[in-house]
């Protein structure tokens, strides 16, 4: 049976060769390397439910008056896009499951990418030959801030409506251009003509997926041509991979990994109550609501338009830059932009031209460690910003004096995230051990006469010599300097 | 029925956890397989049978079956609570699955490790070559800065031609005047989202109310307004804007000039001397408008006040705009006017 169908595809495609090489393909063994993997499998898990969610959405504005799936909305004019949001809630066969899935797949896929990212960014992943793959990494992750936001904008509920009103603000902003971009993505003043959304819905269901699909595939040519990184350790080098063959082990446990984001996903969608759009109600420019926060991966935009102070600079009572410029447009193309540069910027910085495929230790690199810190708390502070009204009605903190903190905290943050994470690695990378268990002292024993002597040395260090040798430890690794 | 699917899905739990526990105590996998050399790859190494994790891979993936089952059976006999139990069933299902997989990934097959050489990505002979045979037509060229240009103009006019169709995406010609469009004109009436025209006594003290244009679109964003109430005695309006504010009755803007959210929060201090000042705030990103002065921002990122309506009673009690919004409403662009 497989043997026929072996044959039957040798005969027709030549694919033996290709076939033996792809089973026998090695994968390092380290959990970090599973990162990218569950991004790729939630993209797998988004396609499906979308796909079943694309046979009962309408995404067509115009009203219909709402009736029976939701009694509280009973008799309200509602468009057709949020008439079939509920019904697909509340009338089809595993409907909300498969939407509440849809929408939790959206989040973790963006957790993982990012995560992802981490790991590549810290343990030096993206120098050569990998710049290339890092950059359409990125890309496909700014390419799925645009899908969520498309796909939790399509509903027309209150809070969808609201973040669609910030984002044609936010285009609006775009120097020179924003009027004429705006109203053209819009087909006129928001909330728009009706052709948008039908532009949104294309945009979502097709151009996006097509789109980070087609580069996941590059994605994975450019991974597998030069084969994996992997942590430096007995037995791998610069020349040889060293791990699991694809088939069976590998192919074994990562179908494991598939499957269990999936069971993850799915009870988050079946117990997990995500986006119920039918307690938001339908959105009018008019409504809006307290409160309203974004889906996760928004956190930091929206952090950034509420921290920016009221600049709009204009000139004879002209503006020339509407204030969401600086925290819709300038700030995610700052974060984006350093992200893109940064191989460039490092070869700059460390002269290092060479191929590397072995991963470095964060601890061993603290400068490049350091800097990825302050980057991080920089817009991590951003994010936390977003979320200033939700720390008021948790702990009572005045919403006016978090901004002023969180103002300041964009300064000072970065700065103390440098040199405290410089520290660290330092201090890891020379004791080569466990802070904790690393230990400077000099064991003393007291003399008859009274006084202290170094034990068990003739001959004391000395004054001022760091004491490297530990009790227990081996001797100091060559090469920490 | 929903006790009895219930009653499944927690069973089936308990089967995962106890199989989870009786594994961990099973011995090591590297007892099993002899660890393979260093260098050269090996041929798939010696691999024993192991009978109990096959029982338990076997019992997985019936676990798994009876799940995937009772998916259908959920849906079929209690549709009320379907989304819960079918989200277990299914969810648990798929992790029966996966614990069948990686239970067949680490015990059933031999554990292999292979060392493969990375291949050696750049062809320095090659890249000469590709450079040559694409520079290679150029040799027979002599006019090649003519034919440079000649390409140039072409794809940049075909770029171009290209580009006007997307002018038809939306309105171009009077973009300026499309965003700053306000219904409002001196007499137009205020009616509520139900259309009846708006009473000054339907404003209460320290509380707002929402009013449209009569006869214009409620959805347009010079449309809606807050209208609310303040003591007469706390009003600061600046001199040109004296009798905007009958009765201390005014009408601002509902769109935010920061970024285009509805103003849903009136923030009226009970308790003046302890307190700020009566202030609209944008529920999006906070900006907070004082009323007293007639919209000046006060706190937030928005850098623009909030455009004020000039208000009038007319002799039935009803409120009337007493002119166009004092500036235009909505979010900023590159060149309005402040």
């Amino acid at each position: 049976m497989i043997r026929r169908a072996v044959r039957f595809l040798d005969a027709r495609a030549g694919a033996s060769p290709l076939l033996r090489r792809t089973l026998r393909y090695v994968f390092p063994d380290h959990w970090s390397f599973l990162l990218g993997e569950i991004a790729l499998y939630c993209f797998l898990i988004l396609v499906a439910t979308g796909t079943y969610l694309a046979l009962f959405f309408d995404p067509s504005h115009a009203q219909v008056v709402s009736h029976g799936s939701y009694a509280p909305l009973d008799g309200l004019p509602v468009s057709r896009q949020f008439q079939s949001t509920v019904d697909i809630s509340f009338k089809v066969t595993a409907g909300l499951l498969m939407r509440q899935t849809h929408h939790w797949a959206a989040l973790v896929f963006l957790v993982a990418i990012t995560l992802h990212l981490f790991r590549i960014f810290f343990t030096g992943a993206f120098r050569k030959p990998r710049e290339l793959n890092y950059m359409v990494g990125l890309t496909m992750l700014a390419l799925a801030l645009l899908e969520g936001y498309a796909g939790y904008s399509l509903p027309d509920d209150l809070l969808s409506g609201m973040g669609l009103v910030i984002g044609y603000s936010v285009a609006l902003s775009i120097p020179v251009v924003g009027a004429s971009v705006a109203t053209l993505v819009w087909g006129g003043r928001f909330p728009g003509a009706e052709e948008f959304w039908s532009r949104l819905y294309i945009v979502h269901v097709l151009v996006l997926p097509v789109l980070i699909g087609a580069l996941i595939a590059v994605h994975l040519v450019l991974i597998a041509r030069p084969r994996h990184t992997d942590f430096p350790a007995p037995g791998r080098t610069e020349r040889r991979v060293r791990g699991t063959p694809l088939w069976p082990g590998y192919a074994l446990r990562s179908g494991g990994l598939f499957l269990a984001t999936a069971a993850v996903l799915v009870l988050l969608g079946g117990l997990v109550q995500i986006n119920p759009v039918w307690q938001w109600g339908p959105f009018h420019t008019y409504l809006s609501t307290n409160g309203a926060q974004p889906d996760w991966y928004l956190g930091w935009l929206i952090g950034a338009l509420r921290l920016m102070p009221p600049i709009e600079p204009h000139v004879f009572g002209y503006t020339l830059f509407p204030n969401p410029f600086f925290g819709g447009v300038l700030f995610p193309m700052m974060v984006f932009g350093l992200l893109y540069a940064w191989p460039w910027l490092e070869r700059r910085l460390t002269r290092d031209h060479a191929v590397h495929h072995l991963l470095d230790r964060p601890r061993d690199r603290p400068r490049r460690t350091a800097l990825g810190a302050a980057f991080f708390g920089f817009v991590a502070v951003i994010f936390l910003a977003g979320s200033a009204d939700r720390i008021f009605l948790a702990f009572g903190i005045p919403y006016e004096g978090q901004i002023w903190f969180f103002r300041a905290a964009v300064f000072w943050v970065p700065v103390a995230a440098y040199w405290l994470t410089r520290r660290v690695c330092e201090e890891l990378r020379d004791l080569d051990a466990h802070p904790l268990r690393g230990w400077r002292g000099r064991v003393v024993r007291r003399t008859e006469a009274g006084g202290f002597a170094p034990a068990g040395a003739s001959t004391p260090p000395a004054d001022g010599a760091p004491a490297t040798a530990r009790p227990g430890a081996g001797p100091a690794r060559p090469g920490a300097d | 029925m929903s006790g009895l699917a219930r009653a499944l899905g927690w069973a089936a739990a308990a089967l995962v956890l106890l199989l989870a526990r009786r594994l961990r105590r099973r011995p090591e996998p590297a007892q099993l397989a002899p660890p393979p050399a260093e260098d050269a790859s090996p041929a798939p190494p010696e691999h024993l049978p192991d009978p109990r994790a096959e029982l338990w891979v076997a019992g997985l993936l019936g676990l798994a079956a009876l799940l995937a089952a009772g998916f259908v059976v959920v849906d079929v006999l209690d549709p009320r609570h379907a989304t819960q139990l079918m989200g277990l069933c299914l969810g648990l299902c798929l992790a029966a699955l996966a614990a069948a997989a990686v239970l067949a990934g680490k015990r059933l097959v031999a554990q292999e490790t292979a060392v493969e050489e990375r291949p050696q990505l750049e062809h320095p002979e090659e890249q000469e070559r590709v450079a040559d045979l694409i520079e290679q037509p150029r040799r027979g060229i002599s006019r090649r800065r003519l034919l440079k240009a000649a390409a140039g103009a072409a794809g940049a006019a075909v770029g171009g031609a290209l580009i006007v169709p997307l002018a038809s995406l939306g309105p171009v010609a009077d973009q300026q005047e499309l965003l700053k469009e306000d219904p409002w004109r001196s007499g137009t009436r205020l009616i509520d989202l139900e259309g009846r025209a708006l009473a000054a006594a339907a404003v209460p003290l320290g509380g707002f109310v929402s009013a449209f244009p009569e006869g214009a679109d409620p959805e347009s964003l010079g449309s809606p307004l807050v209208v609310l109430r303040i003591a007469v005695d706390q009003l600061r309006l600046p001199p040109e804007r004296a009798g905007w504010a009958p009765e201390g009755i005014m009408a601002f803007s509902k769109i935010c000039t920061h970024a285009g959210c509805a103003i849903e929060l009136f923030r009226y201090p009970l308790y003046a001397p302890t307190s700020p000042g009566p202030a609209l705030v944008c529920p999006c990103h906070y900006s907070t408008f004082d009323v007293r002065t007639g919209g000046e921002r006060t706190f937030g990122p928005a850098a623009r006040p909030l455009p004020q309506l000039p208000l009038q009673i007319d002799g039935d009690g009803h409120l009337r705009a007493g002119g166009p919004l004092s500036a235009p409403p909505g979010p900023s662009w590159w060149g309005v006017r402040l």
